[in-house]
């Protein structure tokens, strides 16, 4: 039997190394666009003051660059090393993503990053400006793909149960590759990572003009970053408001459980914190009609009858299929040489129940039901932060095209202080998506103990720990580099060295 | 039925020339090895490490698509080895983490270990990365132990197919001195394409000499050592299947496999001979600086057809000496024939990538690195 501590730890260092990886992605996402933008103004304008300024954020995203890459490769290794049923039952789809972000994505980037750094004076200022947009496009074109891959786990489509190979096929590509929720996914997180980037241009400049110190670039660099974070976070928003349709589609006990709602029902009320609510609002968000039907964690176990008509099944009906499922995978494996009668009445049985074959491996029907806390919580942190972000961004846009940003001491120190914050918000975004999805590895299909690899719990702990170690090491050292970095600045003010 | 044979034996090719790109990118793990030992100067270590530290993140891409591309074409495989044989995979892993920021931060104010450390992780990954991953793939060889059972998905309350037979997971891999004699090839091996990849990148005479060096000896250990695994894995079982699947001990198996299959042979033999064209060359004349080219497309032709006679012609490519029947071949481990066609589309791709590879490089290595260039630029490690 797959212990429960192998399970919880596995999960904890899956956790860990995804929640570090998002430390350093979007400053990488953000970043290289606003450079590629700096960039593309300094090869219009043929202004060196650009080049410097886009040489100094540049310096900042390649510090930032290799931990997102070390974090990132532990994380693609980790579903083999940690969850190795999860790579054979659903590899036949999960594996192809990751490939093609390999091959179309992190080879443009790996190629182009060292040309947009090393290559200043080596290559034409054309090819250069080049690379640099290619870069950018390289991490976001990554990012599509791994978030292909996790809208599969979250909403998985284009595959059927083969029990002669005991797993699950891709049977539609095009379904997988454009499933809503990645499309979704994929605005919502890259634009994030925007936000992220023009939060720390924003906050990095507003502390050179407290101390009165790169006037001209600190302005400079609010304008554009200003700019592409508010773009970047209406474009959150907007993908956002789908992304709440999806999970209330598809997902229904994530969106209960990030509501903290227990019973549903029509005209379901928002909670803006526990018992401040607005009515109807729920039902609006999640269904776009205030009389919408948003069923609750009570009605997810016991099962409803949605306003169509149609009967949702509750939880032990649920696992009562999922059983029938699989007593008829085995019946179907012990007959299918010797007796292909009973084979065929086993499939037919296994083919009526597939839909819940995932609740065979759920122990207690409770397991059902994520930690509430810990998606309630973190959904109000993100989306109060990503509104008050937005109105930074738009005050810090106004005062200074109003030329007042010099002076307003207190706006810059509110800046400053956001930066920390927006890390807050990218964080609790993927705590409400991963938690909100528990206990399942891919929703209503396989659940996480039935996902993890075969390992001793003590060896999964100790390179738990290890990672902590590491992970925590190098962000020390990154957030240590950064300042000194910051502190030295871009010295706009001395002498140029031509390119070519 | 026909095609999906065909698919299977095509992405057994990718993956393999993807091992054989991989192994010969490995001359950034094997230049940083050389760092203290050929640079004395700061000036000469800040060039080696430039020099190496312009193409690391390709090694890095590199291994990370060969995992991608296996787990696409061959996921079994990856739930067998990467889950089975933790330890390994993740002691490789941690040793390629510290290289990725080692680079970015050795030179760095407030970097906080201080540059020679970040360089010491440098070297470490330079031998570490090498032999293990040289390890791993001398299991495909010499096997692992492991069971695969598909029926357990039918257990509720265990259902993992694949279980390691002991609670070493992969560190028993060092008790076989022919898995330490094929990483200890790849360590050599990668450490001669780093001393031929400085010797054609650095403009440096003092640099190059202690090179040529240690291209005596990193090539004289390689070819002891390539020859003794050569030799053993020709005479010793191999692991063969039959029609039926059934997996079987066959003497001499590699050996026949070499000469079954006359087309993977004349690979083998033009990778072999080409490294060692490029190796003899370079010691031979000292203005010959463009050994690494016929070496590293020897390395790549030599490691594709080792590969494909781990899994060509009725092999078992990852063999289970606990249970023979549970050994992997690329019939039983590959993904769906769907996958497969799906993934060959996506692989045309590939000699797209490959020709902006080769473009960027050729841009941005029109000259070799000198002294003087890092002295003037502030773009660099």
């Amino acid at each position: 039997m797959v212990e429960n501590a192998l399970i919880d730890w596995s999960r904890a260092q899956f956790a860990l190394t995804a929640c570090y990886h998002w430390v350093f992605v979007p400053l990488t996402l953000g970043l290289s666009f606003i450079v590629a933008v700096m960039e593309s103004i300094y090869v219009a304008k043929k202004d060196e003051f650009w080049k410097k300024a886009a040489k100094f954020w540049m310096k900042l995203f390649a510090i930032n660059f290799a931990v997102g890459i070390a974090t990132g490769i532990i994380l693609e290794f980790e579903f083999g090393t940690n969850w190795s049923n999860y790579s054979w039952f659903v590899g036949d789809i999960f594996g192809a993503p990751l490939a093609i972000e390999g091959i179309l994505a992190f080879f443009m980037e790996a190629t182009f990053f060292a040309v947009m750094f090393f290559g200043w004076n080596k290559v034409s200022r054309k090819f250069h400006l080049a690379s640099t947009w290619l870069t950018c496009i390289g991490a976001s074109v990554s990012a599509l793909w791994i978030l292909v891959a996790n809208a599969w786990m979250q909403h998985p489509v284009g595959m059927e149960f083969n029990p002669d190979t005991v797993r699950n096929e891709m049977v539609d590509f095009w379904a997988v590759a454009l499933n809503p929720v990645a499309v979704s996914k994929f605005f919502h997180s890259v634009l994030s990572g925007w936000m992220t980037g023009s939060i720390f241009v924003i906050g990095v400049s507003c502390w050179y003009l407290m101390r009165k110190r790169e006037v001209r670039f600190a302005k400079a660099s609010i304008r554009v970053a200003s700019v592409v974070g508010i773009v970047g976070t209406l474009a959150v928003m907007f993908s956002g408001d789908s992304s709440a349709i999806h999970v209330a589609k598809y997902q229904p006990m994530k969106l209960a459980a990030a509501e903290g709602l227990e019973d549903g029902g029509e005209k379901a009320p928002f909670s803006i914190v526990p018992g401040v609510e607005i009515p109807g609002m729920l039902s609006i968000l999640a269904t776009h009609d205030i009389n919408g039907f948003v069923p609750g964690i009570n009605d997810l176990l016991d099962g409803y009858t949605a306003p169509d008509g149609t009967k949702v099944l509750s939880a032990d009906e649920k696992k009562e299929r999922g059983d029938i499922a699989l007593a008829a995978f085995k019946a179907y494996r012990e007959n299918r040489e010797s007796d292909p009668e009973a084979a065929a009445q086993a499939r037919k049985v296994l083919e009526e129940n597939v839909e819940y074959f995932g609740y065979g491996y759920i122990r207690d029907k409770q397991d059902l039901v994520p930690p509430v806390w810990l998606v309630y919580w973190p959904f109000r942190i993100m989306v109060g932060l990503g509104c008050f972000l937005l109105l930074l961004m738009v005050v810090v846009l106004w005062a200074e095209r109003k030329d007042r940003i010099a002076r307003l001491t207190w706006l810059q120190w509110v800046a400053l202080c956001s930066i920390p914050l927006v890390y807050i918000a990218g964080q609790a975004g993927w705590i409400v998506a991963e938690v909100g999805r528990q206990p399942w590895a891919i929703q209503d299909l396989l659940p996480v103990n039935a996902a993890v690899s075969s390992l001793g719990t003590g060896a999964v702990r100790t390179t738990f720990f290890v990672f902590v170690a590491v992970f925590t090491l190098f962000l020390a050292i990154e957030i240590r580099i950064l300042l000194k970095a910051i502190k030295k600045g871009p010295a706009v003010d001395e002498p140029q060295v031509s390119d070519k | 039925m026909f095609e999906y044979v065909f698919l299977q034996q095509y992405w057994w090719f990718i993956v393999s020339l993807l091992g054989g790109l991989l192994v010969f990118l490995l001359f950034v793990q094997g230049g940083n090895v050389l760092i203290f030992s050929a640079g004395r100067s700061e000036a000469e270590r800040s060039l080696i490490v430039n020099s190496t530290g312009r193409k690391w993140e390709l090694t890095f891409t590199t291994l990370v698509t060969f995992g991608g591309a296996f787990f696409a074409s061959f996921p079994l495989f990856y739930s067998t080895s990467f889950g089975g044989a933790y330890w390994l995979w993740v002691l490789i892993l941690i040793s390629f983490v510290f290289q990725a920021v080692s680079y970015e931060f050795q030179t760095k104010a407030g970097n906080i270990l201080g540059r020679n450390t970040f360089r010491a992780f440098l070297v470490a990954n330079g031998f570490l990365g090498p032999f293990l991953l040289g390890m791993a793939v001398a299991t495909f060889f010499t096997g692992s132990d492991f069971t695969v059972n598909k029926e357990a998905v039918g257990d509720s309350l265990a259902p993992v197919i694949s279980i390691w037979g002991n609670g070493w997971h992969g560190l028993e891999a060092f008790t076989n001195i022919w898995n330490i004699c094929l990483g200890l090839a790849v360590f050599f091996l990668a450490m001669t394409l780093g001393a031929l990849y400085m010797i054609n990148n650095i403009e440096d005479e003092n640099i190059v000499l202690k090179l040529r060096l240690r291209l005596w000896l990193s090539s004289f250990c390689f070819l002891i050592l390539f020859v003794a695994f050569l030799l053993h894995i020709c005479i010793a079982p191999g692991f063969a299947v039959d029609q039926d699947g059934t997996v079987f001990m066959e003497k001499s198996k590699y050996l026949h496999n070499f000469i079954q299959m006359p087309a993977v042979l004349v690979i083998f033999l033009a990778g072999v001979v080409l490294v060692l064209y490029g190796i003899v060359r370079t010691l031979a004349s000292r203005k010959y600086r463009r050994g690494i080219w016929s070496t590293g497309l020897g390395t790549v032709l030599a490691v594709l057809g080792l590969f494909l006679v781990a899994g060509y012609n009725g092999t078992a490519y990852y063999p289970s000496v606990t249970d023979l029947q549970s050994s992997l071949t690329i019939s039983n481990s590959s993904s769906s024939l769907f996958t497969l066609k799906t993934m060959t589309i996506v692989s045309f791709i590939i000699p797209f990538v490959l020709a902006y590879i080769i473009y960027a490089w050729r841009s941005m290595d029109r000259k070799s690195l000198t002294v003087d260039e890092l002295d003037e630029t502030t773009d660099k490690y």
